[in-house]
């Protein structure tokens, strides 16, 4: 997947931040290819999270630059990372526990018709609801109604809904964080059946975890985070876990 | 790979099914106000009759039409306590324009409209700005505006509206043949509504709801606001040979036309739907670039703008305002109101019909114990412990969803 002709979707070069006198990171590189699961995996404060933020715009690097297919791009605020193309999905989800499913994946980007009076335009229900069933469909995504609101559904649903959402506006890249650490099994099984959807769509698809096991199944490349720098990279198919356990803990 | 819905086989079985997850709160609230009624027609044989029903509902307008103002600020999670005051406030600059300034009534009821409207924003903007709590900053507007009443009404303190559009405004009656064209219209519109929603979604190659299911939901919404045309249409004249009293009060009317237009903005446009957002969760709101200061500046605004207009009912309806108007239990009702009616406490759950429910069953038990002569000890404790199971019923209701919501 690492091809070094092709070129990233995305692309971090250098980034550094610093909290106070805490060094969260420390010049690190990082891409992720288009149509290539990555897993982004470390130990607690190796950076994994100061790194999305970077990405999603919730932070701002002190030093580094970000590239989109090749492109030097500004990211400042989380308007501009979903502006070129890039969507996160937090662990909170960020979903409306009142509004079903249909509106939990239009949130702020609602589909009008009729005039368009400032905020006053008319929701286009119908349109919205064909979109939400034709995007679960094409995910395979099993929910009962998609008019069920969100606080019926499990918590694998709920997930599912998340991916859905971050898919549907020509996302290029979606970096998922801690995707699976609330769900059971089964609940599990269907958001990587979930991820294995983006990878087919070719959608460059970042995943932090801590479940190696879900990462061996999942991902295309691992790279390790410790203590504010990159340490390594796998190839995830030529590789053992004990190697990138290693890697994570520090011992050679 | 199944997408379309398990729909329960029958009908009846998705009936349910919809009581169960959306419609339970109204439900229970029309339940519990056909056992109100009941008792009370049984206690006094005039409860249920067309002249008191009628004195009802113009009873609860104006705490109707601040309740109103007050679901949008609950949509958002939010509470207002000012809106008893900016009532008081706004109907006496209305009345000060008018009597000391000969200012035009309209021109005065457009500028006490607006000066609500301001507070409101004002208020919105602390809240969503400042992130002052809501409580805090609508009680400090409750002593504010209220003390402004009292320094606008100066040393007058009762002005008589002599104003005869002003006296019009809540105490006219809409001549039966008029109520009966609006109710007919009414039901003419929602009937198209449906049908076209319906013709949307085959269009799209959606699903509708079985054709019984929409006939019947049509025929209940007809039955009710026909019905309701035909009682107050009734002619409630006690006296013989009297001229009759007859017609829809104005101020029934103007609660029921506030309720439908927010009721339309909240449900069909994309304001509506951010408010619903915020209210659900402000975070996911403000990740998804929902502005969601402005949306909270705006809700404050308009409930301060629709408790301008209840003031202005109100002096209407008393033909005065004086230092005691938008005091008293009007705030507590209206919020009463809105909470019994079903709107959550916790933002996010809720629709306007929630004012006329609410009103209505604080209305009615005030109404029937009116009737049957109970104090107003009595009176005020009843309708605490109603607010009181209202509340209950919200708080456990989220509590099972939460759990249901895990798994």
């Amino acid at each position: 997947m690492a091809n070094p002709n092709r070129i990233p979707v995305l692309e971090v070069r250098g980034a550094s931040k610093k909290f106070g006198a805490v060094e969260a990171l420390r010049d690190v590189d990082f891409e992720v290819y288009a149509g290539e699961v990555v897993g982004l995996v470390g130990d607690n404060g190796a950076g994994k999270s100061t790194l999305v933020k970077i990405i999603s715009g919730v932070h701002e690097a002190d030093t580094g630059e970000i590239f989109i297919d090749g492109q030097s791009v500004t990211i400042k605020k989380p308007r501009d990372s979903i502006d070129h193309g890039i969507e996160t999905v937090y662990q909170d989800l960020a979903l409306c526990d009142n509004l079903d499913v249909v509106a939990n994946l239009f949130i702020g980007r609602e589909t009008t018709k009729g005039l368009p009076l400032k905020g006053l335009d008319r929701l286009d229900e119908a349109a919205m609801e064909r979109r939400a069933l034709d995007i679960l469909q094409e995910l395979h995504v099993k929910i009962p109604s998609v008019r069920n609101i969100i606080a019926s559904m499990s918590g694998g649903q709920r997930q599912s809904v998340a991916v859905a959402r971050s898919v549907m506006w020509n996302s290029k890249v979606v970096l998922l964080d801690e995707p699976t650490a609330a769900l059971g099994v089964e609940q599990t099984n269907e958001v990587m059946h979930l991820i294995e959807k983006l990878r087919e769509r070719q959608l460059g698809v970042v995943v932090i975890s801590h479940n190696l096991a879900e990462i061996f199944d999942i991902t295309d490349r691992v790279i390790v985070l410790r203590l504010g720098r990159r340490t390594a990279t796998f190839d995830t198919k030529t590789s053992r876990p004990e190697q990138v356990v290693a890697a994570i803990t520090g011992v050679a | 790979m199944e997408l379309k819905t398990t729909r329960p086989k029958h009908w009846l079985d998705r009936y349910f099914h919809s009581i169960q997850t959306s419609d339970f709160g109204s439900m229970a609230v029309v339940i519990g106000l056909v056992i109100i009624g009941v008792i009370f027609q049984f206690a006094n044989k005039n409860f249920l009759t067309p002249l008191n029903l009628t004195n009802l509902m113009a009873q609860i307008a104006v705490i109707g039409i601040l309740s109103v103002g007050i679901i949008l600020v609950l949509l958002i999670g939010e509470i207002d306590l000012s809106v008893g005051s900016v009532s008081g406030a706004a109907a006496a600059v209305m009345a000060v324009l008018i009597t000391n300034y000969r200012v035009s009534s309209v021109a005065a009821i457009l500028v006490a409209i607006l000066v609500g409207f301001l507070i409101g924003a004002m208020q919105g903007f602390f809240v969503g700005k400042i992130h002052v709590p809501s409580f805090i900053v609508t009680l400090a507007g409750l002593m504010i505006w209220q003390g402004a009443q009292l320094f606008i009404l100066g040393d007058q303190g009762t002005i008589n509206m002599r104003d005869p559009f002003i006296r019009s405004i809540a105490n006219t009656l809409i001549p039966p043949w008029l109520g009966w064209v609006i109710g007919i219209l009414a039901v003419i519109v929602v009937a198209l509504t449906v049908f076209r929603e319906r013709k949307n979604r085959q269009k799209a190659g959606l699903n509708n709801p079985v054709p019984s299911m929409a006939i019947s939901r049509l025929l209940l919404i007809a039955i009710a606001i026909l019905g309701a045309v035909a009682l107050m249409n009734f002619d409630r004249n006690q006296v013989p040979n009297g001229k009759p009293i007859q017609g829809v009060p104005t101020s029934v009317f103007i609660f029921i036309v506030f309720i439908v237009i927010f009721d339309l903005i909240t449900r069909f446009t994309r304001f509506g739907r951010h408010i619903y957002t915020v209210g659900g969760n402000a975070e996911a709101a403000r990740r998804a670039s929902i502005e969601v200061d402005r949306v909270r500046i705006w809700v404050f605004a308009l409930c301060s703008g629709v408790a301008a207009c209840g003031g202005i009912v109100a002096a209407s309806r008393l033909i005065a305002v004086n230092y005691g108007s938008g005091g008293g239990s009007l705030l507590l009702s209206a919020i009463a109101a809105a909470v019994i009616g079903g709107t959550s406490l916790f933002g996010g759950r809720g629709s306007t019909w929630a004012a006329l429910l609410g009103a209505l069953v604080i209305g009615s038990i005030n109404n029937g114990m009116d009737l049957l002569a109970f104090p107003s000890s009595i009176k005020l404790m009843i309708t605490g412990i109603v607010l009181m199971l209202a509340v209950i019923l919200d708080s456990v209701s989220r509590e099972r969803r939460k759990r249901a919501g895990k798994g």
